[in-house]
């Protein structure tokens, strides 16, 4: 090896700026407030044979760990073949295909090849969640979907820009297709100048440390992750782990779907079998294999954040194609859950087939789902229509040093959750109450964080609501001992009557009047260890505060 | 009270400084000695005695304190309870749904007032204001006396959307007035009339929770400077980079959180007017962290949304300070992968760095420049405990030598040049975040250990000048003394723009002018002029972020607040959206008084100068793996117009300033040095 550790060291600190440059650049400017303040985007360096993901910016929502990779390297694939368009400089090719190494279709990807000296270097992509894509619902996420084009526009990798100029011809077909589309070109141009932000201190690194040794350090990087990531999972006994995670339903039909996972652990390499799975779903929470691999590499980054993310850390995990499952759908699967719940899922699997060879790293399951609950009417007031979103946090699992958190964000996300006064300034809505939901953190030695209970009226006009949440018919994992979380539940409140959604956690369009209330309680997470050792002290605190 | 005589005295984490201008005769005086925890009062009167200071002949003492500060982040805090609108006690533990960090499920969360002290009542208001439920003036009464009984010495009472409508609020605290033993009664909107309620509640919680701390600390303070004859007040600088009486700071205490970074913020802003340096980049390295600002026209960045740690917003307007990480205690270590990481792990204070000789082991940043030449190796053998610099060169070969395949000197350089490229790496982050190229702008490095790595920093930035002030370990002092009085309201209006007429906002703003005037009439400290600085946050409907739009006067129409709004987010995100209406979130005032100017030109004496500029020593120090022969400056001999190039050294009591080789340096207004780097313009 030539090239010293210390230039190595500023070299990955340099790659690492021009990806965060790009996140920081992308939210400034988008307009979509899932951007701008939800910071639901990524931005990274993709290797020019391969799309090997170089690096990626640290700012980026967990879910789109590794998942460009898949779309850059199908995008190379199909270039090859003929199937895409052949690249220029400062073109950008657009997609969101989900069976072509993405998510859902609301996570829309650019692309751009970075040239140096006439040669494709490397490219450069970044995936924003667009507030619409058309389809049956406004937002994309429709929990009784069948098919994929029930869920919005499919784009296969076109280019958008070329060279440089914006086609107005793609650009015109994208806006016919979405809802308000006329702020997409706020988003758009954000999006493209992100990568020419990226493009710009790429250079300058380049240019100040030369191609060549850029080059030798990212493959030297890359081998060094590798090394990591395998000293780290040999913490891990060799032998084999199992675990299954249930989530609710489909959507269409009211029967659980089994995620079954098989760990096998020997020397520097843990292999992830999914094949047991259940078959792909009628409804939406079919996954695609980008997001099922990306999904096993955020589980694994939350258990060892400190391996920087790259290809070289995700060499060491094997995932075998769960082909016939519902986590390698195709087309026309419809697959909207996938990023938001089914992703959750996964992790879980993780987190519980890991957390008996890895008690010190790893939590009980933690609520592990985004809480989505939507509310579209008209606002007889204002006159106008609107679409409110309430997305929730739930408990942490406990883990060997202390309780869950109360309230944490999903698995896969980063992002706040609204203020209530901010929702009823903009909202025909009244909160009645917003508060922690007692006894449903899953006992154990270290307690399952609280989940979150809320309950909220619509004042004026009619309104439909819409859940795609999870957890609502088995809560959290307990591990080691520890007692699962509470479930989630869901109960539209009419006067005196309560209707709860037949498949618990998910249905679509519930007609609303004023007056009728939404009652909402999160999971608990999973508690951690025999509850019967938990100190006294902690008890004594817990319901002192009315917390069990 | 005039200000012939000023006292400025900083409390920072390890140092107690104090500085002091005679206005009359300019004559400088400085004292630096440790901080005394348990209560920094102590501090204060012996950097005094130092000092040799009569208190009888001085009119005013400006003071930095970290007690907020320390109270909410070691939860030292006076036992509060909260009263808070039927159904919502929880707000202040939920947060908004997030996690410590955002790679692993672990982590906790202490809110400021535990649940069984979080009391409900009904009452409800809508979001314009409408009452829906009544005040329940008997269920308040006995939450009142529950809180009592509970011993409880400070009371937060917070109802949703009082931004709106503060009626039930200031009824609610009326009756608690009447109940409570003392005066301890924080109401939500009262120290920021915004919408968010977590954001606020904990603002307010924060606020009661070490009112009680303060207020006692100050008056023992002034006890203690009235028993030594001080016939004047003491004012307390604020997070925003203003001062406020001593007999008022207590009231709104929340805002003393962030008193230390915003005051030396406003020296350097300052400093950098006076030298004709309006755009500077601010870093402020000390033992544990590095705090960056972004100063602009000369003023200092205000912000409303600091968070001083994970789910703890202060949601007061504060100086846009920024914690970037790294320190001279930070701690460097060679990780799996085989790479050299420096921080986040850090020796802090105490132990500190091998070098402090108070028993650290961890190789560390001030370890890594102890074994380089750039601070001074004769140190060593001054402090306690006998460590030598053979024994910091063994710890730098076994731990990072030795895996990284480098000798110790080598693996030293390796630390400061990785820690440069992440610093340099975070202030452009946090320059590009504000909408800044930091190349327009120059560096001003203060605090201990700032002006070593300035120079570095700024190659790597491409930032052409640094600014290195003639004090640089006392500029938080420095702040205490040149600040304004400065009183900040915001109101949130949340009114689309275009149909109704603006007369709301009119009335908001000279609401806000007559409130400051008022605080100001209080204070009774001699100002220059007063100064009022209008402004509104504004969105585009359907947005959830804002932009600041400034404003000349409290009258503006319509089509100025629209004209203006357009033109601040063209600046900010180069995009036009002529089709979509916008709205006033909030509206702010900031009331200043402006102090009369104080001259730093005696910041360095010119008795002690001397004709050229000769060096008091030279040493070996090593740039690029090579040793330099380094002239070493005393910098309080350094003539008025002393100019040389690097290498070089200038050392002085309170910091050590590195300009390596490539570098010149020129003499600037008040004893300023200024480094070209590679000698530029």
């Amino acid at each position: 090896m030539s090239i010293d550790p210390i230039t190595l060291s500023v070299i990955q600190a340099g790659l690492q700026q021009v990806c965060d440059e790009m996140d920081l650049s992308f939210s400034r400017a988008a307009f979509s407030p899932v951007i701008a303040e939800a910071n639901d985007r990524s931005d990274g360096i993709y290797d020019a044979k391969d799309g090997a993901l170089v690096a990626q910016g640290a700012g980026g929502l967990p879910v789109f760990v590794g998942t460009m990779q898949y779309s850059t390297r199908v995008l190379i694939e199909m270039i090859a073949a003929g199937t895409a368009a052949a690249p220029r400089p400062n073109d950008i090719y657009i997609v969101n295909d989900p069976y072509l190494g993405g998510t859902h279709l609301m996570d829309v990807r650019f692309a751009k090849p970075f040239y140096r000296g006439g040669k494709i270097f490397c490219w450069l992509s970044n995936t924003g969640h667009w507030p619409d894509t058309g389809g049956a619902v406004p937002g994309g996420f429709s929990a009784s979907a069948t098919s994929v084009e029930q869920e919005g526009l499919r784009l296969p990798p076109v280019r958008l820009f070329k060279e440089g100029v914006l086609d107005p011809e793609i650009y015109s077909i994208i806006c016919s297709n979405i809802r308000v589309a006329d702020q997409r070109i706020g988003d758009v141009k954000a999006q493209a100048a992100a990568l020419m932000v990226g493009e710009d201190r790429l250079n300058a690194l380049l240019d100040r440390y030369g191609d060549d040794v850029v080059q030798e350090a990212i493959a030297e990087l890359r081998r060094r992750a590798e090394t990591q990531m395998r000293k780290l999972i040999d913490e891990i006994p060799d032998g084999t782990y199992t675990s299954t995670a249930w989530i609710d339903s489909d959507g269409v039909v009211n029967e659980p779907l089994a995620i079954r996972l098989k760990i096998e652990k020997t020397a520097g390499h843990l292999q992830f079998d999914f094949s047991d799975s259940s078959p792909p779903c009628m409804g939406p929470m079919n996954s695609v294999l980008a997001t099922t691999l990306s999904s096993v590499y955020l589980a694994m980054r939350h258990i060892f954040p400190e391996v920087p993310i790259s290809a070289g850390a995700f060499a060491p995990l094997e995932v075998l194609r769960p082909t016939g499952t519902f986590l390698d759908a195709q087309y026309p699967r419809p697959v909207s859950g996938c990023a938001a719940e089914v992703s959750q899922r996964i992790a879980e699997a993780v987190f519980a087939a890991l957390v008996a060879p890895l008690p010190g790293r790893v939590t009980a399951a933690p609520a592990g789902t985004s809480g989505n609950f939507a509310l579209g009417g008209h606002d007889p007031e204002t006159g106008r229509d609107y679409v409110m979103y309430q997305l929730s946090g739930g408990g942490y699992g406990g883990n060997a040093d202390h309780d869950g958190i109360t309230n944490g964000c999903s698995t896969i996300g980063i992002s706040k959750a609204p203020p209530i006064e901010i929702m009823e300034q903009n909202f025909p809505v009244l909160y009645h109450r917003y508060a922690m939901r007692e006894g449903s953190g899953g006992a154990g030695m270290f307690r399952g964080g609280l989940g979150l209970e809320y309950e909220v009226e619509l004042r004026r006009g009619r309104a439909t609501a819409s859940f795609v949440m999870d957890h609502g018919r088995f809560g959290p994992q307990g591990a080691l001992g520890g007692a699962d979380g509470a479930v989630n539940e869901v109960e539209i409140k009419r006067g005196d009557k309560v209707y709860t959604p037949e498949h618990l956690s998910k249905e679509q369009d519930i007609a609303l009047s004023a007056g009728d209330r939404v009652c909402v309680r999160t999971p608990g997470g999973g508690g951690y260890g025999d509850p019967s050792k938990r100190d006294p002290e902690r008890i004594a605190v817990d319901k002192r505060l009315g917390r069990i | 009270m005039a200000r012939d005589r000023i006292i400025g005295v900083d409390v920072g984490g390890t140092f107690t400084d104090l500085v002091t201008i005679d206005g009359a005769s300019g004559g400088l005086r400085i004292a630096k000695t440790p901080t005394t925890l348990d209560n920094q009062a102590f501090g204060v009167i012996k950097a005094l005695s130092i000092a040799e200071i009569d208190l009888a002949d001085v009119d005013l003492i400006v003071h930095g304190t970290t007690t907020t500060t320390n109270a909410v982040l070691e939860r030292k805090l006076s036992k509060t309870g909260l009263i808070t609108t039927a159904g919502f006690r929880d707000v202040l533990e939920l947060g908004r749904r997030t996690r410590p960090q955002p790679y692993g499920m672990t982590g906790q969360f202490f809110p400021i007032i535990p649940r069984d002290l979080r009391l409900e009542v009904a009452e409800r208001m809508d979001a314009n204001g409408h009452v829906l439920t009544p005040l329940d003036e008997t269920a308040l009464r006995e939450a009142v006396g529950t809180l009592i009984d509970a011993g409880c010495e400070a009371l937060v009472i917070h109802f949703l959307h009082a931004y709106a409508n503060p009626t039930h609020e200031l009824r609610a605290a009326e009756i608690a007035a009447e109940l409570w033993p003392n005066s301890y009664i924080t109401t939500g909107h009262s120290l920021l009339s915004e919408t968010r309620e977590f954001e606020r509640g904990v603002t307010a919680a924060v606020n009661a929770s070490v009112q009680p701390l303060l207020e006692r600390y100050v008056t023992r303070l002034r006890n203690e400077l009235t028993g030594k004859s001080y016939q004047g007040d003491v004012l307390v600088m604020n997070g925003n980079g203003g001062m406020v009486s001593s007999q008022l700071v207590a009231r709104e205490a929340a805002k003393t959180v962030m008193s230390g970074p915003a005051s030396g913020v406003m020296a350097a802003a300052y400093t950098g007017v006076r030298a004709g340096e309006e755009n500077l980049l601010t870093y402020d390295m000390g033992g544990t962290s590095t705090d960056v600002a972004l100063i602009r026209n000369g003023t200092p960045p205000i912000s409303n949304e600091i968070e001083i740690e994970y789910a703890m917003p202060i949601h007061v307007p504060m100086v846009d300070v920024r914690t970037v990480g790294a320190g001279g205690g930070s701690i460097a270590s060679v990780n799996a992968a085989g790479l050299l990481e420096v921080g986040p792990a850090s020796a802090g204070a105490d132990p500190g760095p091998i070098c402090y000789g108070k028993g650290g082991t961890d190789p560390t940043i001030s370890d890594a420049n102890m074994l380089l030449g750039r601070l001074n190796p004769d140190k060593l053998n001054a402090v306690a405990g006998g460590i030598g610099q053979g024994q910091i060169a063994q710890v730098f070969l076994d731990r990072l030598g030795t895996p990284l395949g480098v000798d110790a000197q080598q693996a030293a350089e390796a630390v400061i040049r990785v820690a440069n490229a992440k610093m340099a790496g975070a202030i452009r982050m946090v320059s590009l975040s504000l909408g800044a190229d930091p190349r327009d702008f120059a560096l001003f490095a203060f605090g201990g250990a700032g002006p070593l790595h300035a120079a570095d920093l700024a190659r790597e930035l491409g930032v052409p000048r640094v600014l290195i002030p003639a004090r640089p370990g006392m500029t938080n002092a420095l702040g205490c003394i040149v600040a304004d009085l400065r009183h900040d309201y915001v109101q949130t209006v949340n009114q689309p723009l275009g149909e109704d007429d603006v007369s709301v906002i009119h009335d908001v703003f000279a609401g806000q002018v007559a409130a400051g005037e008022a605080a100001l009439a209080k204070e009774n400290v001699t100002i220059q002029e007063i100064r009022k600085v209008f402004s509104v946050d504004m969105q585009f409907l359907g947005q959830s972020h804002v932009v600041r739009v400034p404003l000349e006067h409290a009258t503006p129409s319509a089509a100025d607040l629209r004209t203006g709004f357009e033109a601040v987010y063209w600046t900010r995100f180069k995009v036009e959206l002529p089709k979509i209406r916008a709205r006033i979130v909030t509206v702010n005032t900031s009331v200043i008084g402006v102090s009369t100017p104080v001259d730093l030109a005696c910041l360095i004496d010119p008795a002690g100068r001397r004709d050229t500029a000769t060096p008091a020593n030279h040493r070996a120090v090593i740039f690029d793996g090579k040793p330099h022969e380094t002239a070493v400056y005393w910098r309080d001999h350094l003539p008025a117009d002393a100019a040389f190039d690097g290498p070089a050294i200038v050392e002085q009591l309170d910091s050590t300033i590195l300009i390596p080789p490539g570098d010149t340096v020129t003499s600037g207004a008040d004893g300023n040095l200024i480094i070209h780097i590679g000698g530029a313009a």
